[in-house]
């Protein structure tokens, strides 16, 4: 039998630390990277006696999602505690959301796969729950002992979980990414996968096409997309062969192992905690009215579905170039200021040279597009003189590449000092024509001919003799005129 | 001096008839003489009593002081005291030096208070005798072979054997009203939320509540003034404007509606109990206050209820106590978990287990809803019964606890005769009541009998208006234990 036979099935659970400033329940300061415990207040390392109190920004952040993704705003949640030892948990539980949630609902559509076997789909959210982190065990460098570093104790959580509505690890990583890209564009977290900001959790299990469930197995921690698609894919294959060997799965929770490429068992549904929820009693019930949420609302940035509608019906642009400019925060807005700076006329221009020139330029030069040497203002000065036909595209990536290098401030400054300017001039562009027509007899006698690929010669030997500076619409123009006399 | 009420101490020291050095000196030498055979004090803090004297007679002579200014004082060791041994009662924290204070200590050091130490009580505040007291049990002055009560138990032979002149506490299921009742004095647990629990080490988070130990009604309206008020880092603290209990005192007793719940007047009450109690409610007859017959059909649910909801919460509160970050650490162990079970095992007494076992049960998977779910259903039945009595009463009368003060170990082997003892005080903590143990005259073997007034919610004014009432033509709280020294 093969793969085809089965069907995947997937949900995630992904933790993103939101970017308050001080923790869930304390004071303290949630930045990465300070020596160990140099951020842990008496509340984060659990004195006897302290108590905890909920950090306002950090609803509001949940509140942001829940508007985001279009999901219900629980006007009454509540905080419980999740019991468990571990040394890196001070409390001796986790104070998280279990009953009843923040954020209730919602809805995410992906984007799936390239050009035309791209499909949209529409991913529903199961919830989303504010809870605190833990610290961090560190096993190396204290012979033989564990470490204790209690910084990201309290740092605050946004648990985000999906509806097993995936079905190949493709959706879930387009899943995550549109996840990922949305919590950054609502700038709720700052979606740092290497320092630990974005995780994902998958639950994973397989069964025969209209057939019951499947038992899931839970990968968990995956930190980045990559691991992601190895994590399910392996998951998947080893699911399949196993029932195809007559195997079972057992409900299980499992580590991916990016050395081996392998998940392996971490624990089994018989050594599953038994958590011992209830309601935290030093928390009241997290209550939010209307009007805040009609104040988180109103300081909403435009969301990447609205502006999508946008782009394409102010500016005209496809579905595909609309979703692809949306994917990140940074990419629209430096598309919307580009198209600010070079008019709404010339977007579709604007949109062809932020998706295809820039980004792959970025690409190769492995640079974020908040480190892109050329600016959107720079960009939309170079558009200006394709459209007004001061150059031609040739040479635009050449100024391109010019303000790339920090050559000129400007790309007018560029084509000055370059002597850049496009030859619009007919008689010059005559001469021109006159010389190469005279110097290529043979692709003349060719032309006449009937060869149709010996005035594309021709048209070239001319830009040639231009240097790239001849508008080509005249060169081609002209051309013909003078081939046809 | 050692018998004077707050007030009188405080125009002696205005009329520098004595200084605060003095009297507190006066305490300590009266602590010397009798914490060996009344072990009310875990903690002695002779150096800083005496600072802070010295401060309080400097803040006086530059005509800065308050009414508590350089009275001394002696906190439960519940309450987290900066630089003090904070134990708890416990072995587990007999280690634990705090490094801040908490809001209550705060309070009342600003207030200009001088603390001459720290009072025994039952382990983690589990218990109604202090005989659960890791530094063994407190003796009720009245007859040093009997208990004094609990869990307040030293705070109350503090007072009532003129150690302190005043002494907070904390109430879970009756903590500082038995103890109270015990000892001859009169204590009040205000209304859940008025006092800050913040540096107050944890038992019960829905039930815990500060409290004021005193002579008088007097005393305890004067110091509970100062402990009361809005702190942010509670966030169960209840923001309302800050109350002066003095100023009602007077108040006329004449028309005051008092309810008598017949389950509070059925068997279980010893006799000499029931004949001071009924002495008293004629007291107030005669004083003008009417009786009337209220009931509180789900009061005998309240053991069962509080047994529940109050260990279900010690078995989360006091998870923090691992070994790993401060308190008591088992000096030789195996693996992480060995480690765990030894330090809880060694450092935790049998009665605390006992509940943290309990707790753990009622809040495991399965029996989560039969017990605990339940016994919040209970809470709710149980504070409808009062609202639907206080539409007929102003205050409740009954006994504080159903016998005087027993032998130790009497009870110890038995917990649920322990627990038993504790019928007339759970139910107020579950509803979150206010309520006051005044002296109320002398039961068998002279021991003290305690007189409980419950009040609606925020009316600790009237409950100590009519304390004071009956303590302006009656004497029992000016009783005090022969020193049998």
């Amino acid at each position: 039998m093969s793969r085809s036979d089965w069907e995947v099935v997937i949900g995630l659970e992904v933790h993103a630390q939101l970017n308050t400033v001080s923790k869930i329940f304390s004071g303290a300061s949630t930045a990465f990277g300070a020596e160990p415990n140099a951020q842990a207040s008496a509340v984060d390392i659990a004195l006897p006696g302290v108590l905890p109190v909920l950090n306002r920004g950090a609803v509001e952040r949940a509140i942001r999602f829940g508007l985001a993704i279009d999901a219900k705003i629980a006007p009454k949640s509540i905080f419980a505690r999740k019991n468990y030892f571990y040394p890196d948990l001070p409390k001796g539980y986790q104070i998280s959301q279990f009953e009843l949630p923040v954020v209730q609902g919602g809805t995410i559509t992906i984007r799936v796969g390239e050009g035309d076997k791209a499909y949209e789909k529409s991913v529903q959210l199961t919830r989303a729950h504010l809870e605190e982190d833990a610290g961090k065990s560190l096993h190396e460098d204290f012979h033989g002992m564990s470490g204790i570093d209690l910084n990201r104790a309290g740092t605050p959580l946004l648990e985000i979980v999906s509806e097993p509505d995936m079905s190949s690890s493709a959706e879930a990583v387009a899943y995550a990414k549109t996840l990922h890209a949305l919590v950054r564009w609502i700038d709720i977290c700052d979606g740092n996968m290497q320092e630990g900001s974005f995780r994902c959790d998958a639950n994973v299990s397989v069964r025969r096409p209209g057939g019951p469930l499947g038992t899931r197995r839970e990968i968990k921690n995956l930190n980045s997309f990559r691991f992601l698609q190895q994590a399910i894919d392996y998951e998947v294959q080893w699911q399949i062969e196993t029932l195809e060997d007559g195997g079972r799965i057992e409900q299980a929770t499992v580590l991916f192992d990016p050395d081996s490429g392998e998940t392996r068992m971490m624990r089994s549904k018989e050594d599953a905690h038994d958590y011992r929820y209830f309601p935290d009693p030093d928390l009241l019930p997290l209550v939010i009215d209307e009007a805040w949420i009609g104040r988180v609302r109103a300081g909403m940035p435009e969301l990447p579905a609205a502006m999508k509608a946008r782009f394409m019906a102010e500016f005209g642009l496809s579905a595909y170039d609309a979703t692809t400019l949306t994917t990140s925060k940074e990419l629209a807005a430096f598309f919307q200021a580009t198209v600010d700076g070079a008019g709404a006329a010339l977007a579709k221009t604007c949109a062809n040279w932020v998706m295809g020139d820039l980004v792959a330029r970025l690409n190769k030069a492995e640079l974020e597009l908040d480190a892109s040497p050329v600016s959107a203002a720079q960009l939309a000065g170079l558009i200006t003189r394709i459209a007004d036909n001061t150059i031609s595209n040739n040479i635009a990536r050449k100024v391109f590449e010019a303000l790339w290098n920090g050559e000129g401030a400007t790309a007018d400054a560029i084509i000055d000092a370059q002597g850049l300017r496009q030859v619009t001039d007919s008689g010059a562009i005559e001469a021109l024509i006159d010389e190469v027509l005279a110097a290529n007899q043979k692709s003349v006698e060719e032309f006449r001919a009937g060869k149709e690929k010996a005035f594309n010669a021709l048209v070239g030997q001319v830009m040639k003799a231009s240097r790239g500076k001849a508008n080509p619409t005249q060169v081609n123009e002209l051309l013909r005129t003078k081939l046809a006399g | 001096m050692l018998n004077a009420s707050l007030k009188e101490l405080a125009s002696a020291l205005d009329a520098r008839q004595i200084s605060s050095v003095e009297l507190t000196s006066l305490f300590l030498q009266r602590i010397e003489a009798l914490n060996l055979s009344l072990n009310a004090f875990i903690t002695v803090d002779r150096d800083g009593a005496l600072a802070a004297a010295s401060a309080a007679d400097a803040s006086r002579a530059a005509g800065d002081a308050g009414p508590l200014t350089g009275i001394p004082i002696a906190h439960k060791d519940v309450f987290c005291t900066e630089g003090l041994l904070t134990s708890c009662g416990s072995k587990m924290l007999s280690n634990f030096v705090s490094p801040y204070d908490a809001h209550v200590v705060s309070l009342l050091r600003d207030a200009g208070t001088v603390l001459l130490g720290k009072t025994n009580m039952d382990e983690f505040a589990m218990g109604s005798s202090n005989e659960n007291s890791f530094y063994g049990p407190a003796r009720n002055p009245w007859n040093t072979g009997h208990v004094p009560g609990g869990s307040s138990g030293g705070s109350a032979v503090a007072v009532a054997a003129r150690m302190s002149p005043v002494a907070t506490g904390t109430d879970t299921g009756g903590s500082v009203r038995q103890p109270a009742a015990f000892c001859g004095i009169t204590g009040i647990k205000p209304t859940y939320g008025l006092v800050s629990r913040f540096g107050m080490i944890a038992y019960a988070s829905s039930l815990d509540q500060g409290g004021a130990l005193g002579r008088s009604a007097e005393d305890c309206a004067l110091l509970l003034s100062a402990m009361t008020g809005f702190d942010g880092r509670d966030s169960t603290s209840l923001d309302r404007p800050p109350a002066d209990l003095s100023a009602e005192l007077d108040q006329p007793l004449t028309g005051l509606r008092i309810g008598l719940p017949t389950e509070f007047f059925g068997p279980g009450m010893d006799d000499d109990v029931r004949a001071a109690v009924e002495n008293a409610l004629d007291e107030y007859r005669r004083l003008g206050a009417e009786t009337v017959q209220v009931s509180l059909p789900n009061a005998k649910l309240a053991i069962p209820a509080y047994y529940v909801i109050a260990p279900a919460e010690a078995s989360s509160n006091l998870s923090r106590f691992d070994g790993v970050r401060y308190g008591h650490r088992a000096a030789e162990y195996g693996d992480l978990a060995d480690m765990y079970s030894k330090s809880r095992a060694q450092g935790f007494g049998a009665e605390v287990k006992r509940r943290i076992l309990a707790g753990a049960y009622v809040l495991s998977h399965g029996y989560y809803d039969a017990y605990y779910l339940q016994a919040q259903k209970l809470r709710r039945l149980i504070a409808d019964d009062f609202a639907r009595a206080f539409a007929q009463c102003d205050v409740i009368a009954g006994p504080t606890a159903p016998t005087t003060a027993y032998a130790i170990g009497a009870k110890s082997d038995d917990p649920v005769q322990m627990y038993l003892g504790d019928i007339y005080t759970v139910a107020v903590n579950l509803a979150g009541l206010p309520a006051i143990s005044l002296p109320a005259g002398s039961g068998a073997g002279g021991l003290p009998v305690g007189l409980q007034l419950i009040g609606n919610y925020f009316e600790e004014a009237r409950l100590l208006a009519a304390a004071h009432g009956l303590q302006r033509v009656t004497d029992w709280h000016l009783r005090q234990p022969g020193d049998g020294q």
